[in-house]
């Protein structure tokens, strides 16, 4: 219906003028929301928790009075599990990666991996963890321990390294690789010297990516059997004697920031509560600082990149 | 990027000729590196088809044993989950009713404001504003579920309880609307990714025609990024069905055959979590019911992931 007369048709424009400012409204809020909930969440735990971020919080094993009970074998535990994930899962995403942009051939057998490595990322972290129960803790006999954990995070996070490895070999023009192959090099020599280093900076985003992920996981790792109540600490990785390395710890009993979070959390006591509040203060510090890495990385070592 | 090797062998050609069958030998193990090298990688790319023949393995074999004790049919039908009773039920129902409730509410909250986040970034937003942003919706889809937990828990719930008298402590709506607000940005950045590959062609003969911002964006983009858009509601989808910490904080640790989201009751992810933290001995019929619940949640997503595979099909504009 099209109104003949000019006050008609300003009519519609007014109207329509003030559906986009309506809308754009009501988008703001929209983001508003997701803006607020951040801060109120992380200001929520930093007041509840503030009085309990002392050193000695960091310094002290878990206790049954919540005064007195600290993060240390939590702290320890997440930073020894993410150093397996991150030794299992950079080198085999990266080679992962590699294979599927230089190396493959259009087959069935590459389809079935791109479709495969989709549908892992969209697997829930929980059945990770019970492929980790079924796998790693009995069939390979790994146990209860941080190799476990730390090789069911790694599987867990390898679709995110393997994309971000695709998406950055991606963006690199085919001149560089053509440049390389006209002057004789093999395909693993341009891979090294050239494909690789160039898309660092993108592998590198994905890596924290996944790894603040990662840090942050409890069902998967909770399935494997961590246990909630940790007072002791892994043997240290370095020992004292030749060769100066210890592989002991990766059998140790452990547990992880997220899990002793979700201990405290779903006590009733009021203290508890408070302790659960800085955990979970000093997880999403770690999980922010791992992200703003990631986003400075993006922003700043690509700006260097002209192809 | 050169290393010290590289440039060897480049000196050693030009200034020292060597025999033809030096040349050949040096040819033939590099072809021979190169192969090893390959094929190093190909095993490091089937290290994902592993997981998933593993993942497929587990779940298969413990549920087989599961079900030869349970029936399939009476997991499917029967409406108890007692599984730590003398007088134990395994059906399933309750649990799938409680991961449906909570999914559902955490659906109603993310894809409204997951979608208007997404038109409002790719059409109306300034640039500026849209670089400014991102990030932050990026850092909300990074925090860990168990802090969304203790959220729900300690703030949400509390909130809830004043506009809704007579509120447990535990209940799906609390657990369901930050599982919603958890899930928005991996609705709205899927969603804004489908919008913003549509032309600009396009949204500038919807101007032409005097369209505004609004009618361009309902009229033109989103139809023809609805493949995109679907697809991102599905992994939303995907996402809160799979979610566990959230509801195992916040939703109550109690099967309960219930659709109201205002009581408490457990998820399929949630009942997993207990068992796990308790200490069932390996190969019990309790350990070996989380595979089978772990196996109707894998199948459950699976399902969810086809059903993406053919609306990208089915709906995708070529442009």
């Amino acid at each position: 219906m099209i109104p003949a007369d000019l006050s008609g048709i300003q009519r519609i424009i007014r109207r329509n003028k003030r559906r986009d400012l309506i809308f754009a409204i009501f988008g703001f809020v929209a983001l508003l929301i997701g803006v607020l909930t951040f801060l109120a969440l992380f200001l929520q735990m930093a007041f509840a928790g503030w009085e309990r971020l002392t050193p000695d919080f960091f310094t002290s094993f878990p206790s049954r009075r919540a005064g007195q009970a600290g993060i240390l074998s939590a702290w320890v535990g997440s930073v020894l599990v993410m150093l397996v994930t991150a030794v299992s899962a950079v080198p085999l995403g990266v080679a992962a990666g590699v294979y599927l942009e230089e190396y493959a051939t259009r087959s069935w057998v590459t389809d079935l991996i791109e479709i495969n490595v989709t549908n892992l990322a969209g697997v829930p972290s929980i059945v990770y963890g019970l492929l980790a129960l079924g796998v790693f803790v009995y069939a390979f006999g790994f146990g209860q321990s941080i190799l476990s954990a730390g090789l069911t995070l790694g599987l867990l996070i390898l679709p995110v390294v393997i994309v971000a490895t695709r998406e950055a070999i991606r963006s690199i023009p085919q001149h560089i690789r053509e440049g390389a192959y006209a002057l004789g090099a093999t395909r693993w020599q341009v891979t090294r010297d050239h494909i690789v280093p160039y898309s660092m900076p993108g592998i590198l985003t994905g890596v924290i990516i996944g790894m603040s992920r990662a840090i942050g996981e409890t069902a998967p790792v909770i399935t494997i059997g961590a246990l909630t109540f940790i007072a002791f600490l892994p043997e240290s990785p370095i020992g004292p004697e030749f060769p100066w390395v210890n592989f002991e710890w990766l059998k140790s009993g452990f547990t992880v920031m997220p899990i002793q979070m979700f201990n405290w959390t779903s006590r009733p006591e009021e203290a508890f509560q408070q302790n659960a509040a800085a955990a979970g203060f000093v997880l999403v510090l770690m999980t922010l600082a791992m992200n703003a890495i990631s986003i400075w990385i993006r922003y700043h070592l690509r700006k260097d990149i002209k192809w | 990027m050169q290393d010290a090797n590289s440039i060897e062998s480049l000196e050693g050609a030009s200034f020292e000729p060597l025999k033809v069958s030096d040349r050949l030998a040096r040819k033939a193990l590099r072809h021979t590196k190169e192969r090893v090298i390959e094929a190093l990688l190909f095993a490091a790319a089937g290290v994902s088809v592993l997981t998933t023949v593993g993942i497929v393995w587990v779940l298969v074999r413990e549920s087989y044993h599961f079900f030869t004790v349970v029936p399939i049919w009476s997991f499917l039908t029967d409406t108890m989950w007692t599984p730590l009773f003398a007088d134990a039920h395994y059906g399933i129902l309750p649990l799938l009713a409680g991961t449906l409730t909570t999914s559902l509410v955490a659906l109603v909250v993310a894809i409204p404001l997951g979608t208007t986040i997404a038109i409002y970034l790719s059409e109306f937003a300034r640039p500026a504003v849209r670089e400014a942003v991102k990030p932050f919706l990026e850092l909300l889809g990074g925090i860990p579920s168990i802090v969304y937990g203790y959220f729900a828990l300690v703030v949400v719930i509390p909130l809830l309880q004043l506009f809704i008298p007579g509120l447990p402590g535990f209940n799906m709506l609390g657990a369901g609307i930050v599982m919603g607000i958890a899930i928005i940005p991996y609705v709205s950045s899927l969603a804004e990714d489908a919008m913003r590959a549509v032309p600009m062609s396009m949204r500038e003969g919807s101007y032409a025609m005097g369209g505004t911002k609004f009618q361009t964006a309902v009229r033109v983009v989103i139809p023809a990024a609805l493949s995109g858009i679907l697809s991102a509601y599905i992994l939303g989808v995907s996402r809160a069905v799979g979610e566990t910490m959230i509801v195992a904080v916040a939703a109550g640790m109690q099967p309960n055959f219930t659709m109201n989201p205002t009581e408490p009751a457990q998820t399929i992810s949630a009942y997993i979590v207990q068992v796990a933290l308790g200490d069932l001995p390996h190969g019990s019929i309790g350990y070996q019911s989380i595979f089978a619940a772990g196996l109707s949640l894998m199948v459950m997503t699976l399902l969810l992931n086809v059903a993406g595979h053919f609306v990208r099909r089915r709906y995708r504009e070529a442009y």
